[in-house]
């Protein structure tokens, strides 16, 4: 985390004992990041068929915020690793990793990113982690808008608290079982 | 503007130009995530473009040896995952033609539909996503609008969306349900009508018309010595189809048309991929009202086949059938074929070498897109940096199939 | 019928056609690795053959067989329709000496399939204009297709992170309860 210097001029906020000011300031910061995700879409693979997916109007990502591509990775905050990541296209990912600018995420989209998938072999990552911090994994092959969605949600409710520890979607509740499901709430409560 | 620092003949102005190195991708929007092509330039025009592959290689046929036959079908999904279904049916069909069997009626309509379901998908994202590699985002969400009710039933029918593994070594994991047959019957119009909005917007947008046409031309003679095969050849004017060349499955008994270009440009690729659709659509509804309501989807052979869950628990056979096939993998003869049916971009074969036993010896998958993204260098020389978006879109190349 | 395209290289070729055979309706020829190129020149230029399109090119490692390496070519013809496959045996028995005619000058879409048989098996094709690795990377040592390579041996580019820790796996409280495995003690339902 960053460390606050008084002779300088760039201020870090990432939360702490800085005062209640400070602290509304990230609360502020936290909401206005998190509905404001500009993502680096890093696609290889199949996942990438459940990304465009998830961008169309069916299960629309832009409705949390989070559409925005922008293909330079000076001017994204998010990167979605979406896919299967070779040893090849390891340095590429690093590298585009390393060129983003503070404060930045990293979401693991599917079971390849997250751990290699069932591609144990000669060629294959087996996991962003081991090359990248990453702040989201979202299992699936390719998994589902719905689950890539309690993903970016997970994701928005860390940047909301300033947590940097990493998530992973759990399966939900079987609808089919679950109580209460269709019921209208005023304030939308967090994932169980 | 003239050099200071040099002596020029009145007349003579020219300013010195060295070629300059880009690189395009790995990680690029319009590289389809995973290709690279490292290009000289002079100016804007490319003289020398070496496009380097292999960033999606995830050891397809290494990881085949490690299992059964069976156990194949996951990663094969997982080769053109635009249209995983007809990954499965090539598969399936080539295993089948080592064993020599051939599947009942009922299974081999059923294949032929979800096969062209997955077709359409597959060309409505390609298409799509070139389209909007160009700024047309629109036609690009309607399609992808199309592709989630082709999704819708293949969740009902396989429980995935996108990788099924729903294939099986004579038969499919499941039969039909009984939503299948209205389910589709009740899609395909929807399709049909995203299609035509969607040509609406393209056809006549004189931008679309003059980033496509007569660029990125290949000649027949020259796309054929590349080994093309599928929807690019067929823009140059070959009429070459698996389908009626070779005619597998029921294709024998549909009546449909090949769409054949004339120019081999970036233009006929779209167009045929685009009228492909509607003989799709075409395809599916006949096959529809040829398949039967009843019958066997498997074939009638223990060896190949897993018995009904039922009978695992309650019979001895039943018990001993699925373990064997389970623990061991069928038992494919020894020796080796080459099945080849018509993938989205062209003929996608199967060359499995077997030793008897229930693992694969050999699997080795001839990808389509691999012969024609061999081709794109070639075509990309000479043309200007963003000609290579609509080029390169329009071969639809799948990284998972041509890495493999 | 592609069981005359056996017998007119038999005819053509004589004795290095070492084998043909016809199985589950493909043909199949093995012919001498010397003799790689000028086959497959004939069978494009002849017009009786004409096979204008290489289908596919790969090779299969036969551990222990000498020669150890057998590369597989498929051909076709779009006008007359008939396909042929042909082999050639090359390699000894550590994989070295695998060396094989380029038929890049026969179909020119042989290059890649020739590449990349290169860097899968390690078979090198004299006279190919541009033999480098193109799945794998330069840097990567070894052929991974082969049988001795194993699967799982990686050789990365980039050095892995320490000092970070993995998530630690579900709990049985956690996420779907339907569809798991749920050890039940006593009978089967």
């Amino acid at each position: 985390m960053g460390e606050i210097k008084p002779a300088t001029t760039t201020r870090v906020f990432e939360g702490g004992d800085q005062g209640f000011a400070t602290t509304r300031l990230d609360a502020m910061l936290g909401w206005a990041r998190k509905y404001s995700l500009f993502m680096y879409p890093f696609v290889t693979a199949c996942c990438g068929m459940e990304f465009f997916s998830m961008t169309s109007p069916r299960y629309d990502v832009s409705r949390f915020g989070a559409e925005a591509p922008r293909f330079s990775p000076r001017q994204a905050d998010l990167l979605w690793v979406v896919g299967t990541i070779s040893q090849r296209q390891a340095p590429a990912l690093k590298r585009i990793y390393e060129q983003m600018l503070d404060p930045k995420w990293v979401l693991a989209f599917g079971t390849c990113a997250s751990c290699g998938g069932f591609y144990d072999n000669y060629t294959t990552l087996a996991g962003i982690d081991k090359i990248v911090p990453c702040d989201i994994y979202i299992p699936g092959c390719p998994p589902r808008p719905e689950a890539v969605f309690d993903g970016l949600l997970l994701l928005q409710d860390k940047i909301a608290r300033g947590d940097r520890t990493p998530g992973v979607v759990k399966p939900r509740e079987d609808p089919a079982t679950a109580e209460g499901l269709v019921q209208l709430h005023t304030k939308i409560k967090a994932p169980a | 503007m003239e050099p200071i620092d040099q002596e020029l003949e009145e007349g003579e102005l020219e300013l010195p130009s060295q070629p300059m190195s880009l690189n395009m991708g790995p990680s690029h929007p319009a590289m389809h995530g995973t290709v690279r092509i490292v290009m000289e330039l002079s100016g804007e025009t490319i003289t020398k473009a070496d496009v380097q592959i292999g960033y999606l290689h995830r050891g397809f046929e290494k990881m085949c040896e490690r299992g059964n036959w069976t156990q194949v079908f996951p990663y094969v999904d997982r080769c053109n995952y635009a249209s995983p279904m007809l990954n499965n049916v090539g598969f399936a069909l080539a295993v089948e033609k080592l064993l020599g069997v051939t599947v009942p009626e009922r299974c081999q309509y059923y294949r032929v539909v979800l096969g062209e379901l997955a077709r359409i998908a597959d060309h409505l994202t390609s298409q799509g996503a070139m389209a909007m590699e160009l700024g047309a985002f629109t036609p690009m969400l309607w399609f992808i609008k199309g592709r989630e009710m082709i999704y819708d039933i293949m969740e009902e029918e396989t429980g995935a969306r996108l990788t099924h593994s729903f294939g099986r070594v004579g038969g499919m994991a499941k039969p039909p349900s009984d939503h299948f047959k209205p389910m589709v019957a009740q899609v395909l119009p929807r399709v049909l009508s995203i299609l035509g909005e969607a040509e609406a917007l393209l056809l006549q947008n004189r931008i679309f018309m003059d980033r496509l046409q007569g660029v990125g031309k290949i000649s027949a003679a020259d796309a054929i010595a590349l080994g093309w095969t599928g929807p690019c050849l067929r823009a140059t004017g070959v009429p070459y189809d698996v389908r009626k060349a070779h005619p597998y499955l029921v294709y024998d008994r549909l009546a449909f048309d090949i769409p054949v270009g004339q120019e081999g440009d970036n233009w006929d690729r779209f167009m045929v991929r685009i009228e492909e659709i509607r003989q799709s659509v075409r395809i599916i509804e006949q096959a529809l009202e040829q398949m039967a309501d009843q019958g066997p989807v498997n074939v009638d052979d223990p060896r190949i086949v897993l018995p009904p869950k039922d009978e695992v628990y309650s019979t001895i056979e039943g018990t001993i059938q699925h373990f064997k096939i389970v623990m061991e993998g069928i038992k494919v003869p020894a020796g080796e074929a080459y099945g080849y049916t018509e993938g989205c971009n062209g003929e996608l074969g199967f060359y499995l070498v077997s030793d008897g036993s229930g693992t694969p010896y050999r699997v080795r998958i001839r990808p389509p897109c691999f012969a024609i993204t061999a081709g794109l260098g070639g075509l990309v020389t000479g043309l200007m940096i963003p000609d290579v978006v609509p080029t390169f879109g329009s071969l639809n190349m799948i990284g998972g199939e041509c890495d493999h | 019928m592609s069981r005359k395209l056996i017998e007119i290289l038999k005819e053509r070729f004589g004795a290095e056609v070492l084998e043909t055979k016809s199985e589950h309706g493909d043909e199949t020829a093995v012919v001498e690795a010397r003799a790689w190129g000028k086959v497959a020149k004939f069978l494009r230029e002849d017009p009786r053959c004409e096979m204008d399109m290489m289908v596919d090119l790969c090779a299969v490692d036969y551990p222990n067989r000498e020669p150890r390496f057998e590369v597989v070519m498929h051909l076709h013809s779009i006008r007359l329709n008939h396909r042929l496959r042909l082999k050639a045996r090359v390699g000894d028995s550590e994989g070295d000496h695998a060396e094989l005619e380029s038929v890049t000058s026969v179909w020119s879409g042989a290059n890649w399939f020739e590449r990349e048989t290169f860097d899968m098996m390690g078979i090198v094709f004299t006279g190919h204009p541009d033999l480098r690795r193109i799945l794998m990377y330069p840097e990567f040592v070894g052929h991974p297709l082969r049988k001795d390579y194993p699967a799982d041996r990686i050789q990365p580019l980039v050095p892995f992170r320490e000092g970070y820790e993995k998530l630690p796996p579900f709990d049985h409280f956690e996420g779907m309860s339907f569809g798991r495995q749920v050890f039940r003690s006593g009978k089967v339902d």
